[in-house]
């Protein structure tokens, strides 16, 4: 093997992250794309999983995390083997959907889901998912029996004739695969792809009231339960490898809610210094390893507003690898602000991983808010609201802070990079009405 | 590693000092890449590396080391590179008790530890050993980073003290370098992060501190690099010379530039 790295740029390696098997020490995750002794096999040894990509700057394969918007901001998905951090918004209103979201997207790309929760029952959990969007200009593919929904008639295409004479039906498995998908809120999950998926759920009331030999760790019992069980779960479905002869290779989704929580028998939320302090930064530095040796993902809500020592809050976030903070306006005194008058919350990107890499997918702009509507959840920058454009729902690639993201800048949010936006999004005859707009203060 | 770094620096793979203990340092930003630098600058220098890697797995830095120009898995086939993987050992002690000590025993304990078993492992794996063939030129620890270990229940004075018996062994028996990353809390009021880092800032010889810029994110320039030559004990020392410079990460070097003298903005 070559020292100089002839691969460097060009490596995609799906699944390079994750570490050999734990039992042997031979990975059974293969590289994709040209070796580096230069010969051009090109072959890829790993079948292509359902729901996931290779990301472009990288190869890193990559999930969705439910919401298109927030895939585009995190740089086109969630890496397989990291952790994203959801702060919760102070009355725990916006997170629960994203830990929805990513769920849903989970069942509909048939990956197998682990759901942790120390207030909800997993099972009530999963009956509460959005339910999957149907695209009207094709259909989704399914099989009847599976699928409940009824198929949407046949729209004779007035402009884009030739379009109607593709075929609509996408050969494909009842996994759905296209890569993030759109859900509606106000509609529940149909009941016949929850039961076709497959979900472990971890309800710590039922999992501590058992008896329990506590080993002097100073890991709370129900952390300590819930690494062993994502551990189970990992080792005996094979997620980590372990198991070769298994023919289809899926991801496992992990879904933690409310991690810090009171609930959860940590006292972190309660009080300053409290005995376990160390317990939550413990399992978050736990829980990676399992990740980083596994094809899984995981999602944890995590009520950072609760928590008494700001210090902590520093080492999770060093700990996680995504960390995105939502920040509601519900009886703050944005609330009344002319600027947030359709929006309901902000939403900060406060991390990035660097993964495989020296960079990240950096943006510009960084005052994003939320918006729930009646049916979707959509992330949108103030700063093109103010300018009196409706802004659609997907976005640009929009930025993400690296650490930068001080108590300070939380309040700067408002600030629109107006030269930036000025030279690639705005004819020159809207530039002196924005720029009267903005001058006269009416923002 | 970066030869802009290498010329601020003014060292080079041949002419590496020793016996030094160089901490690096971030706050508000991320310093990872200092520690990619001086990675693939003592394998380059044909030093022996014992490489405690307790943030991130053992590929990340193989194909960051591979953009950089070394090879992380051919250093380690050779007996240049010995690597903890931290979060791997983490889950094998978690759930699998090992019966000797491992490494990162003290996972496994309620109380906070001492480092003592990670020291021993350290000084076996940069132990010089006589043998016929070419020995490395010499041995260097590299720590990534201490402020996981206070994240996972060690106190700062037993890092302090781990960090002063390599410095004690490797430095000064060895003739070696121990390079460690710290993270600054900066107004998080983390106490223990704090008297970690003073500690470690005092014993030093070069402390290099990245920042975020003050006045917030910028999309040219990443980051602001202080770098500060110490001579920790001797008294009478002339001022220390310090010199700041602001960078840019690219995707296979830094490059730095004088305060202001970005080439966006020039």
């Amino acid at each position: 093997m070559a020292a100089a790295g002839t691969c460097g740029t060009g490596t995609r390696s799906t699944g390079s992250m994750v570490a050999a098997a734990s039992t042997n020490n031979v990975t059974s995750f293969q590289r994709r794309g040209p070796r580096a002794s230069g010969a051009d096999s090109g072959c890829s040894r790993l079948v292509s999983i359902a729901g996931t990509r290779p990301s472009v700057r990288n190869g890193q394969l990559l999930v969705s995390t439910g919401l298109p918007a927030l895939d585009q901001l995190l740089g086109g998905g969630l890496a397989v083997g990291t952790v994203l951090l959801i702060e919760e918004d102070k009355y725990n209103i916006y997170s629960p959907l994203l830990f929805k979201y990513f769920l849903a997207e989970g069942i509909v790309s048939g990956h197998a889901l682990l759901v942790a929760s120390a207030k909800e029952d997993p099972a009530d959990i999963l009956q509460k998912l959005p339910a999957p969007l149907i695209d009207d200009s094709y259909k989704k593919e399914c099989d009847e029996d599976v699928c409940s929904h009824k198929m949407e008639p046949d729209i004779k295409m007035k402009i884009a004739w030739r379009y109607q004479l593709l075929p609509k039906m996408e050969a494909g498995p009842v996994s759905s695969s296209r890569f993030g998908h759109y859900y509606d809120i106000s509609k529940r999950i149909p009941q016949e792809l929850i039961e076709t998926s497959k979900w472990h759920g971890f309800f710590l009331p039922e999992k501590i009231s058992s008896a329990f030999n506590v080993e002097s760790c100073s890991l709370t019992p129900g952390y300590m339960k819930l690494l062993q069980f994502i551990q189970n779960i990992i080792y005996k479905e094979g997620f980590d490898g372990s198991n070769p002869q298994k023919k289809q290779k899926n991801i496992l989704r992990i879904g933690i809610q409310n991690l810090g929580s009171p609930l959860w028998g940590d006292d972190i939320c309660c009080t300053e210094n409290c005995d376990t302090s160390h317990s939550l930064t413990k399992f978050l530095y736990i829980l990676r390893g399992l990740l980083r040796t596994s094809l899984s993902a995981c999602i944890i809500t995590m009520p950072t507003h609760l928590i008494q020592n700001k210090a902590v809050i520093a080492r999770v976030t060093n700990l996680s690898d995504t960390v995105v903070g939502l920040e509601s306006f519900i009886g703050s005194e944005k609330e009344t602000n002319p600027l947030y008058k359709d929006y309901h919350g902000l939403i900060h990107i406060r991390q990035i991983p660097r993964l495989n890499n020296l960079i990240y997918d950096i943006s510009d702009v960084k005052d994003l808010a939320f918006k729930l509507k009646k049916k979707l959840f959509t992330i949108e920058s103030t700063s093109s609201r103010a300018h009196g454009r409706s802004s659609c729902g997907t976005m640009l690639r929009y930025p993400t802070a690296g650490h930068v993201e001080s108590s300070q800048t939380r309040d700067q949010t408002l600030i629109p990079c107006i030269s930036r936006q000025i030279r690639y999004r705005w004819t020159t005859r809207e530039i002196p009405e924005y720029i009267f707009n903005y001058i006269s203060g009416q923002v | 590693m970066f030869p802009e770094l290498n010329n601020l620096l003014n060292t080079t793979p041949e002419g590496a000092e020793q016996g030094k203990l160089t901490l690096l340092c971030d706050a508000k930003t991320d310093g990872s890449f200092l520690v990619h630098h001086f990675l693939s600058f003592y394998l380059k220098a044909n030093c022996k590396v014992c490489f405690v890697a307790l943030v991130q797995s053992f590929s990340h830095y193989n194909m960051v080391g591979q953009k950089l120009g070394v090879s992380l898995t051919t250093a380690r086939e050779r007996g240049q590179l010995v690597v903890l993987e931290g979060l791997k050992s983490a889950v094998d002690i978690f759930f699998r008790p090992q019966e000797e000590p491992h490494p990162l025993q003290f996972l496994r304990e309620a109380n906070a530890g001492d480092l003592q078993p990670l020291y021993a492992f350290v000084r076996d794996a940069l132990e010089p050993v006589d043998c016929g063939e070419a020995a490395w030129r010499c041995p260097v620890l590299l720590v990534d980073d201490l402020s996981v270990l206070l994240s996972l229940g060690v106190g700062p004075v037993a890092v302090l003290d781990f960090v002063h018996y390599c410095r004690a062994t490797v430095c000064r028996e060895w003739k070696g370098n121990v390079v460690a990353l710290v993270h600054d809390s900066g107004d998080a009021e983390d106490e223990e992060s704090d008297v970690l880092l003073n500690g470690l800032s005092h014993q030093s010889h070069l402390i290099l501190r990245a920042e975020g810029l003050a006045t917030g994110f910028c999309k040219d320039v990443h980051g602001q690099l202080r770098i500060l030559w110490r001579r920790p004990l001797q008294p009478t020392t002339p001022r220390d010379r310090s010199l700041t410079y602001q960078y840019k990460i690219q995707d296979k070097s830094v490059s730095f530039f004088a305060k202001g003298m970005s080439p966006a903005v020039l």
